[in-house]
């Protein structure tokens, strides 16, 4: 049985993939913030999502039940098997952009690990458990950046806003449900992504409101990455994030 | 991480320790130095005492940052997910470095942005280690291994610098070290006992890595201009040959374990010394990575500034906001 | 770049643990203090060093100054009935 015939694995590998991609395209910032502090800073929520991510990929190879270790999903799958909503995978673009992105899916992660405790799969409940707190503090941090840049000056309002006009459709993703969420709801494993809208919003809206941004209105666009169809840029962060392990198959690091 | 270069003289001809006048002031204050007394950031001390510090604590700033490139170079294709973990926290360990020591120089009435305006014109040197590039994974184990193996080499006497702010922020470091080294090893190890691709990428990386890193221990001690009084003063504790030495001899049998050899023909111990001689360093190759000639110097230099001017609308709008909150904040009082 | 201004610079004081007085433990720059405190958390905290952290902005401490050791100090040093050595009492009440 191959990842895609499984719904338990997939709805794994769907949050496994979105901390793993988020992770990789903040660690592209590592060493070149705009100052030490801030630099210091992602770098730790990029520290964080790594390790969401080694535990989702590691539960979730364990539940396929063929072997593959966090290293075998991460390095040896094709962007067509990455699962994560193609939010995560976009370009960092300039620091509006990085942080409006980050904020976007870190809050919408903040939404779910709340109501994952009671998810029927024990493994998934105790890393929601544990990464909640570190999500409650990403939020807190990358929220702190969207109104500072909003509410800043001229140009860092127009950057914010140009990020939040590009980024607000990948949104969408986040909130589809197909067959995969249905199974996962149907199987107690995690709520619908369309019932997680209503908590993010309330999250989200108000402060894009206090940093004087103004919401984009809704549009038809729905992409489509956590279905396995990504955009451009993950061919490209995959061709470099598995680059040398893919040059020595077999060989341990 | 960290450099040797840190008493390089500055090109733009300020003054070093050889211009110290001695008053009698200067006398009482060199024999407390001398006796192993800190000085305190408001303490009266020598203006050439002040401005080495500021020179050295900057150079290895400087250095903790530049070295976040070569490093970050690979943070992106590390080969597992392991790895990966522990490079991004070793190189954000070395921007905290960074920010330590600029915290320890800004104590002296420097502020960072005129110590990174420095940098960035290319009145500051850096190690010149960080000028060399990365070309393989094994790299990031070498840099580990040698390059941050020579860094606690210097470091460690430097927790016991004459000034407090200095050596507190080098205690801290020191500490949080301790693992980057051994990170370094580990990896190499692991390499060591793989394919034979991977023992070869080990081996040309301590071929390339080597002689750069003895040079980190910066020029002869007869040939150190500026040694002598830092020794006095109690900023330097143990000679550059003296380090570069215990380097060596404690290196060696580490390599013996990886099952590498070092590119040095002169190589090998010396009985009647009780110490492992080694073959010379090339000084031109030194000097000329030190006067901006090395294969990366332009290139490092370069990712640091367009960080920092891309940078600069993100800290001007933080400021700008808080502007904004405090009148609001004034307002509502 | 030099027109520009820094963000000023901020002093961070830890607790250890509960229990603990806060202590000195570095200082960073940040816009404001809710930036301070948050990158005080990122920059001092890597290895979960603290329970609370405190930020002062640096230009707001009023410090003594160093050549006034003399007369804050040392007058001190004479005050010996201020330390309990200073009191000589019975065998018996040994543990006063």
């Amino acid at each position: 049985m191959n990842a895609a015939t499984n719904p338990h694995v997939n709805y794994i590998l769907r949050l496994a993939d979105g901390s793993l991609v988020l992770a990789q395209r903040l660690s592209e910032l590592c060493g070149k913030g705009p100052a030490l502090e801030p630099d210091i800073a992602l770098t730790n929520i990029a520290l964080d999502l790594l390790g969401q991510a080694r535990l989702l990929l590691s539960h979730a190879g364990t539940l396929e039940g063929q072997g593959r270790d966090e290293d075998a999903l991460a390095y040896w799958r094709d962007a067509k098997d990455f699962l994560n909503p193609t939010l995560c995978e976009l370009p960092n673009g300039d620091f509006a952009q990085t942080c409006l992105r980050a904020y976007c899916y870190v809050s919408w992660q903040a939404v779910l690990w709340a109501q994952l405790p009671q998810s029927s799969d024990a493994a998934l409940a105790a890393i929601a458990a544990k990464s909640c707190k570190e999500t409650r503090y990403h939020c807190e941090h990358l929220g702190d950046w969207v109104l500072r840049l909003g509410d800043g000056t001229a140009e860092s309002h127009a950057r914010m806003q140009r990020a939040l006009d590009y980024l607000y459709p990948y949104t969408n993703e986040l909130f589809d449900s197909d067959a995969t969420d249905e199974a996962a709801a149907a199987a107690g494993l995690g709520p619908l992504p369309s019932t997680l809208a209503a908590d993010w919003q309330a999250q989200v809206l108000p402060l894009l409101t206090e940093a004087t941004l103004s919401v984009p209105a809704t549009v038809p666009f729905h992409s489509t990455g956590r279905r396995g169809v990504h955009s451009e840029a993950l061919g490209h962060l995959l061709g470099e994030m598995q680059v040398v392990a893919r040059a020595h198959p077999g060989a341990h690091w | 991480m960290y450099t040797q270069a840190m008493d390089l003289p500055n090109p733009d001809g300020s003054p070093t320790l050889a211009s110290v006048d001695s008053e009698a002031r200067e006398a009482a204050f060199n024999d407390r130095a001398g006796r192993g007394e800190i000085v305190e950031a408001r303490d009266w001390m020598p203006e050439a005492y002040r401005k080495t510090l500021v020179r050295q604590i900057s150079q290895h700033a400087h250095s903790e940052i530049v070295g976040m490139l070569p490093e970050g170079n690979w943070v992106t294709r590390a080969p597992s997910l392991k790895r990966k973990t522990i490079l991004l926290a070793k190189i954000q360990d070395e921007g905290g470095h960074g920010l330590y020591l600029y915290a320890a120089a800004e104590t002296l009435g420097v502020s960072r942005d005129e110590l990174l305006n420095a940098l960035h014109t290319g009145k500051a040197k850096y190690s010149s280690i960080f000028n060399y590039p990365t070309l393989t994974w094994a790299d990031i184990g070498v840099i580990g291994w040698l390059v941050d193996g020579a860094a606690i080499m210097n470091q460690v006497p430097l927790c016991r610098c004459s000034y407090g702010p200095y050596a507190r922020a080098m205690v801290r470091i020191c500490k949080e070290e301790s693992f980057h080294q051994r990170q370094g090893f580990d990896l190499l190890l692991t390499m060591a006992k793989g394919t034979d691709a991977q023992r070869a990428m080990v081996q040309d990386a301590v071929n390339r890595w080597w002689w750069p890193v003895l040079m980190m221990f910066g020029p002869h001690d007869k040939d150190s201009q500026n040694s002598e009084l830092s020794m006095k003063w109690g900023i330097k504790r143990i000679t550059n040959d003296e380090l570069r030495q215990q380097f060596v001899d404690a290196t060696i049998p580490q390599g013996e374990l990886l099952g590498v050899t070092f590119p040095d023909p002169e190589l090998r111990w010396n009985e009647a010394r009780g110490h492992y001689d080694f073959g010379p360093i090339d000084w031109t190759e030194f000097w000329n990575v030190v006067n901006g000639h090395g294969p990366l110097n332009r290139e490092r230099l370069a990712a640091r500034v367009a960080a920092w001017d891309e940078g600069a609308w993100v800290r001007e709008a933080a400021l700008a906001h808080a502007a904004k909150q405090a009148a609001r904040e004034r307002a509502a009082a | 770049m030099s027109d520009r201004k820094e963000w000023p610079l901020w002093e961070v004081f830890l607790r250890s643990k509960a229990g603990l007085d806060h202590k000195h433990c570095g200082s960073l720059h940040a816009a404001d203090g809710a930036m301070a405190l948050q990158m005080a958390r990122d920059v001092y905290t890597r290895r979960q060093e603290g329970v609370s952290i405190w930020v002062v902005r640096a230009d707001q401490i009023v410090a003594s100054a160093p050549d006034d050791k003399a007369a804050l100090f040392d007058p001190m040093a004479d005050k010996i009935y201020r330390h309990p050595t200073f009191y000589e009492l019975p065998d018996e009440v040994n543990h006063m």
